[in-house]
């Protein structure tokens, strides 16, 4: 029954006392008329939005400001969002309450929430916020500068950390759906700002380490881990506790996903290119220089195996670029202590040693770049023996040999790969001594597969006992322990694990150049065991001992267990940041 | 089109130490930090900028951030649609009770039904909004027309146009141009034959 029906022909609205109807019908054709009454009242005034003044009808904007879509029917929703436009457009004094107004449609209200599973819902939120973005960008082509306007509301109505609901992540969703659309084209760059640093947010309020040291009986995170994460089991309850973190963790995770999602979505429409610039610089500002996120940064490795050729190349040269860039002095949002370029060579470190989507010619050159610096940086040193003076140089070298930890194998496979790597040598015995400063665990791991790789041999002198970390590596590592700093350890959330493990190696799946299994000796393969037969026994006990006492990092251990034993053997693949003073 | 206008001045622009390295840039990013903004002194939004650094020497203010001004001369673009002034831009939508329209790309001009003279009716034609005029039939005014139109007031804050077609030398810019053209051509036509009867 149509508002104009009842006010010209009043019978009709008598024929609502009818007793041929029945009550549910005649409340049915009340609601209609109201809702029909309401709907022309909104049409009514879309069209007199000239005639509005902003003081001498106050009440009339302040009611339609204050209405929300979310509780109204397809038909009347259509007539606000006209009116909404008619007045944005119309006149420059509502465009910002116009703004405003659409903006916390992007917030559904707690109803809703409760009942996101219910498929009238799912319908409800894709009515309303349809027509929410439609409008925006609407308005947008009316109004040029409507979207430099909309960039700083956005920022202010972005929901605080909540932790029971999921309401940062549907505004995220929207603000990333806004990103895809023209209004994208201008504020693209300042929206991933904002998601960029919601997720560290998010990330630095989980605390990892109070979680992650849960598990005394596993003392570490190693191989069994990663193999339940590959085989796509639930995560050891232990080490993941929700009630400590109240919801923030499936929060991050939902909110991860989401990225992923825009990501994907962006490759293919053939836009991820053009967005990883702008997802670059919001990396930069905000995880670059926070060293304690432990899984914000998966964007840029999800990124990166989305488009292995280009956005993949690129991420690491621009790593690199930055760590080289060193020796310039560079404007950089400093929030720490240590210098941009330590967590960046540390990055680049971790990415070419997880990326399984990265070509070997790739992560040969890279580190072939990284030889090179460190060789020059040998010859022009100064005699200064503290490890602080060169952190430039051991931060450089430890990434060297941590990559070569995961790629030495696939490295010297490859004759002209295996011929850069000569300058390796004279920096690893330079007067500096690297090999004594930098991470003993990495360094003990790298020497056990550069002997057996026959790269170069070294003296027995770098046997380190229990030895996680020295005091030697935490002077170069500074105050917030970039010495221990490893990004792309295995991500520890359920949903975005399954999405970056395809891409993703684990240290399980890495060969090393000696044979990881000592039951079988494998005496064809020369380029495993150096020595003879003979002596290679002895030197297998040697190496079982001397590994032992390598790994045993927590005393919690038993090694009369031979299980225990093989396990510990392994090297770490998640190091563990050590207890020492927290950083600023 | 009126509303533009060229003008020159001589600014002191204050910049931080840390930009010393590159005045010019740090120059060029201050004044962009003013571009599509009223501004008050220079009576207009500023729309471009060319500039050039006038003195070698700099006076460094005193103070907690010694900042340092360098003389610069620049000539400025300057947008400051004056009440009945006349501006151009493409329409954009039209609707029985508006004409949205964009000016110079950056700015909002609406012509509401009050100010639209009796001569247009709106109407639909294949589909399109338009308003077509009474009086000449090839007047059409229609989505992607350029329209002249004549400034009520400027919203200096958003840069909000209020436009008004009730003036006849308002209209789509094409046809008026035609129109002017021929009345022209009709002069001298006029001319020609009066001076070759007598």
């Amino acid at each position: 029954m149509g508002a104009s029906e009842a006010l010209t022909d009043p019978s009709s609205l008598y024929n609502v006392g009818n007793n041929d109807l029945s009550d549910t019908e005649t409340v049915l054709n009340v609601r209609n008329a109201l809702a029909s009454v309401q709907n022309a009242l909104l049409k009514a005034l879309s069209g007199s939005v000239a005639c509005i003044d902003v003081n001498h009808h106050r009440r009339i904007l302040s009611g339609i400001f204050g209405m929300s879509l979310w509780d109204h029917k397809p038909h009347v929703m259509d007539s606000l969002m006209d009116l909404i436009i008619s007045l944005a457009a119309t006149s420059g004094k509502y465009l910002d309450n116009c703004l405003n107004m659409l903006i916390r449609h992007f917030v559904p209200p707690p109803w809703v929430i409760d009942r996101l599973w219910q498929g009238r819902v799912i319908e409800q939120k894709q009515h309303v916020l349809s027509r929410v973005h439609g409008a925006l960008l609407k308005i947008s082509l009316l109004v040029p500068l409507a979207p430099s306007r909309l960039l700083p509301m956005l920022a202010h109505q972005l929901p605080k950390i909540n932790k029971k609901d999921q309401v940062v992540v549907i505004y995220v969703e929207n603000l990333l759906k806004l990103e895809n659309s023209s209004i994208g084209q201008v504020g693209g760059g300042m929206i991933f700002m904002m998601v960029m640093e919601r997720l560290r947010d998010l990330d630095l309020e989980i605390d990892w380490d109070d979680i992650l040291q849960d598990d005394s009986n596993r003392g570490m995170f190693d191989m069994e881990l990663e193999d339940a994460m590959n085989e796509g089991d639930e995560l050891p309850v232990g080490s993941l506790n929700q009630d400590t973190s109240g919801g923030k963790i499936e929060s991050l995770d939902k909110l991860m996903v989401t990225c992923f999602d825009h990501l994907e979505s962006c490759n293919l429409h053939g836009r991820l290119d053009q967005v990883f610039e702008k997802l670059f610089d919001s990396f930069e500002n905000f995880i670059l220089n926070t060293y304690k996120s432990k899984v914000s940064q998966f964007l840029m490795f999800y990124a990166c195996s989305l488009d292995p050729e280009n956005c993949g190349v690129k991420f690491g040269s621009k790593l690199l670029d930055i760590f080289l860039s060193s020796n310039k002095p560079r404007p950089t949002r400093q929030v720490s202590l240590s210098p941009l370029w330590m967590s960046a060579v540390a990055y680049l470190a971790s990415y070419l040693a997880r990326g399984k989507f990265l070509p070997i010619s790739y992560v040969a050159s890279m580190l072939k770049r990284l030889v090179d610096e460190c060789a020059d940086y040998c010859r022009i040193c100064n005699d200064d023996i503290r490890p602080e003076a060169h952190q430039l140089f051991y931060s450089g070298c430890q990434a060297i040999m941590y990559v070569l930890c995961f790629r030495m194998r696939s490295i010297l496979d490859v004759p002209r790969f295996r011929s850069e790597l000569i300058p390796l040598e004279s920096i690893l015995m330079h007067k500096l001594n690297p090999l004594m400063v930098c991470l003993p665990s990495v360094v003990a791991e790298f020497l056990r597969q550069a002997k057996a790789g026959g790269l170069f041999v070294v003296s027995d002198s770098f046997i380190f006992e229990d030895l996680l970390e020295s005091e030697l590596s935490r002077a170069f590592g500074g105050c917030e322990r970039l010495d221990t700093f490893f990004p792309f350890d295995p991500c520890l959330l359920k949903s975005s694990n399954s999405n970056i493990s395809g891409n993703f190696i684990y240290w399980s799946m890495v060969r090393p150049t000696y044979d990881k299994d000592d039951d079988e000796e494998d005496d064809d393969d020369a380029e495993i065991i150096v020595n003879g037969d003979e002596e290679s026994d002895e030197e297998d006990e040697g190496d079982l001992d001397y590994a032992l006492n390598k790994m045993s990092i927590t005393p919690k251990h038993s090694f009369k267990n031979n299980m225990e034993r093989e396990r510990l053997m392994k090297m770490p693949s998640m190091i563990r940041p050590s207890t020492s003073p927290e950083s600023l | 089109m009126e509303g533009l206008k060229l003008t020159n001045a001589e600014l002191l622009v204050y910049i931080h130490p840390s930009k010393s390295g590159n005045k010019l840039k740090a120059i060029c990013r201050e004044l962009s930090s003013l571009l599509f903004q009223y501004d008050e002194i220079f009576d207009g939004v500023l729309l471009a900028f060319d500039v050039t650094v006038k003195s070698k020497g700099a006076k460094i203010l005193a103070g907690l951030n010694p900042y340092f001004g360098v003389k610069v001369e620049a000539s400025l673009l300057l947008f400051n649609p004056k009440p009945n002034s006349l501006v151009e831009g493409k329409i954009v939508k039209i609707s029985p009770e508006t004409i949205h329209v964009i000016v110079l790309g950056f700015s909002a001009a609406v012509v509401t039904d009050i100010d639209i003279r009796e001569e247009f009716k709106y109407r639909m034609r294949n589909g399109e909004d338009c308003f077509v005029s009474s009086s000449h039939k090839r007047h059409v005014l229609k989505v992607g027309t350029m329209l002249r139109l004549q400034v009520e007031s400027f919203d200096e804050e958003v840069m909000h146009i209020a436009g008004s077609l009730l003036p006849a030398n308002t209209g789509c810019v094409k046809w008026l141009e035609k129109q002017s053209e021929e009345a022209l051509h009709m002069d001298r036509l006029v001319l020609i034959c009066t001076l070759f009867f007598t």
